[in-house]
């Protein structure tokens, strides 16, 4: 049975409507991550299932129970804030022992619990320091072992790296990774806007836009086979290539003329008879063109920019129209001598995705 | 020459003075006392640079001087003499004061004054705080509350009079009385031990204003999310409130308690206007009133009880301040 379920879950603020139609089914002990653009009302969705806020529509239960109408406290749910809110009058013990104080156990069992959660996060030299004695990663640590001590059903993360500097998210990055190994039974929604936090934690990725689920999946199924244009240019970096082609053959394997190349390319994406002549956007990622110097090519650009990073080299390509993005092409290795030069680009039929009405023609129905 | 010239004169002085000596006094010690020439070139920027802030201080140093270090020795000094200044009489005048019954009664109201005032009002401004903060005619319940601040305490005390006249078509609290079966009115200035208080009272109206305003925006200040944590944690309102609130302004609490503490150690305009010190409600300040002029001596002598009583508050206040700059 699903320990966290939403149907139909809707929040407006008076007339403005910030989420709709919010469908999900979350397992235990899954590690699911919301992510997309600010603004997207993820960290709301999470507020909502925390029941920091009310829910407007729908229907929230966590492992059985409707709890739509139920205080924060009873819903079994621990949160850690992005700025950890750490009581800062309170040693990092009166912090992690707080929640059980007020529901009233005994104090074997509080110092039980805190020795354990202290234990399992490394923390126990710091227990009775106040929070401002502690760096960002131990208050980080702290706001986790906040959680642990109640032992709840779903574990909430709001945004938890967002307030360290990137070497320190990458270590407490790998420290949460840990950290659900060691609990596989716990339930965790982790909220982040940053994608490589999103690929390397979850379990699930919710992606959210415009108000509503865009595609939920596994991180490589989000890349591999994203459902729309948003999903497939939100998940990598840089962005996926949309370029504009027309079907010009039919069948398992779909063959496309695109105006800013020549020839014709393969996708391995099937089509019907019905959509030959088509206007389909291809899609390609930066790291998935090659170049050619075959007859077929998708894409034929002068490269304008040029970025070497040793281990890859992006090129950016003069836009042929000033209102498109600028085609961007990820090779591997160093290039030298490109810049100004005119490349032309394909890619294996595998990596070609195919969209018509921003909708991947992998998903119709 | 007419007053508005005189008053540009004096600022056109005072303000050109100021430059001018910052300006020439510096010129002086670089170019004529110590200048940065020859061998001793560096000795000499160094000295210039260990002078210097004494230099720029000078002024405000004896402004202080004159204004509070002078008063207080002086002040000391006279209350050494009898009530025409002529006689040294030594610790006499304290002396008199230790067994004056007035006097250990001002002390003791004043014990209670301290007590009570800063109290009620902290409290009484940090539930206000708390309670109106999320109301939407919260802001106007401030302004009323804060308005007291802005009456003069003299003000404040002829409001007051009103409200404990003994004719019940005046008087508030007799027409309560009346209201509610008290067959007589009452001059609540004139009851033993609580005229104390119902002056408290008025300083206590006055003040909560100043509290509510400054515990107002420390609560404001708490970070939300600590709140929600603890909403989280399955805290109710009376443990998010004293438990993760209060602790966190504790340093706010302190300085407003303080501040409050001091001001009460001086205030003698309700008591003066009010009883004029008695039917019992005799305080420090009002007591220093009373001999001041007849006996500058003696109130002297009290001015400087009054400041010893106010030191330690003030260097703990000062300190408190100091950290929560921090």
């Amino acid at each position: 049975m699903a320990e966290l379920k939403l149907t139909d879950v809707a929040k407006a603020y008076g007339p403005v409507k910030v989420l709709s139609d919010i469908n999900l089914e979350i397992e235990r002990g899954e590690l699911i991550v919301f992510v997309g653009p600010s603004g997207c009302g993820k960290s709301t969705l999470l507020r909502m299932i925390a029941g920091l806020e009310k829910i407007s529509g729908g229907e929230l239960q966590i492992d059985g129970q409707v709890v739509n109408n139920v205080p924060p406290a009873q819903r079994g749910i621990a949160m850690v804030f992005q700025s950890y809110a750490l009581y800062p009058h309170m040693t990092v013990r009166e912090n992690m022992s707080f929640a059980l104080k007020i529901s009233g156990k005994s104090k074997d069992e509080i110092s039980q619990a805190v020795n354990r959660a202290a234990k399992i996060l490394q923390l126990e030299p710091y227990l009775d320091r106040l929070p401002k004695a502690l760096s960002g990663g131990q208050r980080q640590r702290v706001a986790i072992g906040r959680s642990i001590v109640r032992d709840p059903k779903v574990y909430l993360f709001d945004e938890p790296l967002s307030n360290l500097d990137a070497a320190l998210r990458v270590a407490t990055r790998i420290e949460i990774a840990q950290l659900k190994e060691q609990m596989p039974d716990s339930t965790m929604i982790y909220v982040t806007h940053d994608q490589v936090e999103a690929m390397t934690l979850a379990s699930r990725i919710v992606v959210l836009a415009g108000g509503g689920i865009a595609q939920v999946g596994t991180p490589l199924e989000l890349y591999e086979r994203p459902e729309n244009t948003f999903v497939a240019q939100f998940i990598g970096s840089p962005q996926m290539n949309l370029l504009a082609g027309k079907v010009v053959g039919t069948g398992a394997q779909t063959r496309i003329a695109l105006p800013e190349g020549q020839g014709t390319i393969l996708s391995n994406v099937p089509t019907r008879d019905s959509d030959m002549g088509a206007e389909v956007e291809v899609g390609i990622r930066p790291e998935d063109m090659i170049q050619t110097g075959g007859p077929d090519y998708a894409y034929s650009g002068v490269v304008e920019i040029k970025e070497a990073l040793g281990e890859v080299t992006l090129l950016y390509f003069k836009k042929q129209q000033p209102e498109h993005d600028p085609v961007i092409a990820k090779l591997p290795g160093i290039h030298t001598g490109v810049r100004g030069r005119t490349l032309k680009m394909t890619a294996d039929p595998a990596k070609v995705h195919l969209f018509r009405n921003g909708q991947s023609l992998l998903y119709r129905t | 020459m007419g007053p508005l010239m005189q008053g540009v004169l004096t600022i056109l002085i005072g303000v050109f003075g100021c430059v001018g000596y910052f300006y020439f006094s510096n010129l002086v010690l670089d170019r004529l006392i110590f200048p940065a020439r020859n061998d001793d070139a560096g000795r000499n920027i160094n000295r210039a640079n260990a002078v210097r802030p004494w230099l720029f201080l000078a002024p405000a140093l004896f402004a202080l001087c004159l204004y509070l270090v002078y008063p207080v020795v002086g002040s000391f000094w006279r209350s050494m003499y009898d009530r025409s200044g002529d006689v040294f009489v030594g610790m006499q005048n304290y002396k008199n004061l230790s067994v004056d019954p007035e006097f250990r009664s001002a002390v003791f109201n004043n014990f209670l004054w301290v007590l009570i005032v800063p109290a009620m009002a902290t409290f009484l401004g940090l539930v206000i705080a708390q309670l109106t903060d999320k109301l939407k005619w919260g802001g106007i319940a401030k302004s009323l509350i804060f308005m007291p601040m802005a009456i003069s305490f003299v003000g404040a005390s002829l409001i007051w009079k009103f409200v404990y006249s003994n004719d019940p078509n005046i008087g508030m609290l007799n027409a309560i009385r009346i209201f509610f079966g008290a067959d007589s009115p009452i001059d609540p200035l004139q009851v033993p031990f609580w005229n104390n208080v119902f002056l408290m009272v008025i300083l206590i109206w006055i003040q909560t204003g100043f509290a509510m305003v400054i515990l107002s925006a420390a609560l404001r200040g708490i970070p939300e999310e600590t709140i929600e944590a603890a909403i989280l944690d399955g805290a109710n309102p009376f443990q998010i409130f004293f438990k993760i609130q209060v602790p966190q302004i504790m340093g706010t609490i302190l300085v407003v308690w303080t501040t409050i503490t001091i001001l009460v150690l001086k205030v003698f305009d309700i008591v003066y206007t009010m009883t004029g010190g008695n039917f019992g409600t005799q305080i420090l300040p009002s007591y220093m009133m009373e001999y001041m002029f007849r006996d500058d001596g003696r109130a002297t002598a009290v001015a400087l009880v009054i400041m010893v009583l106010v030191l330690p508050v003030m260097i703990w206040n000062i300190a408190q301040a100091r950290k929560e700059m921090r």
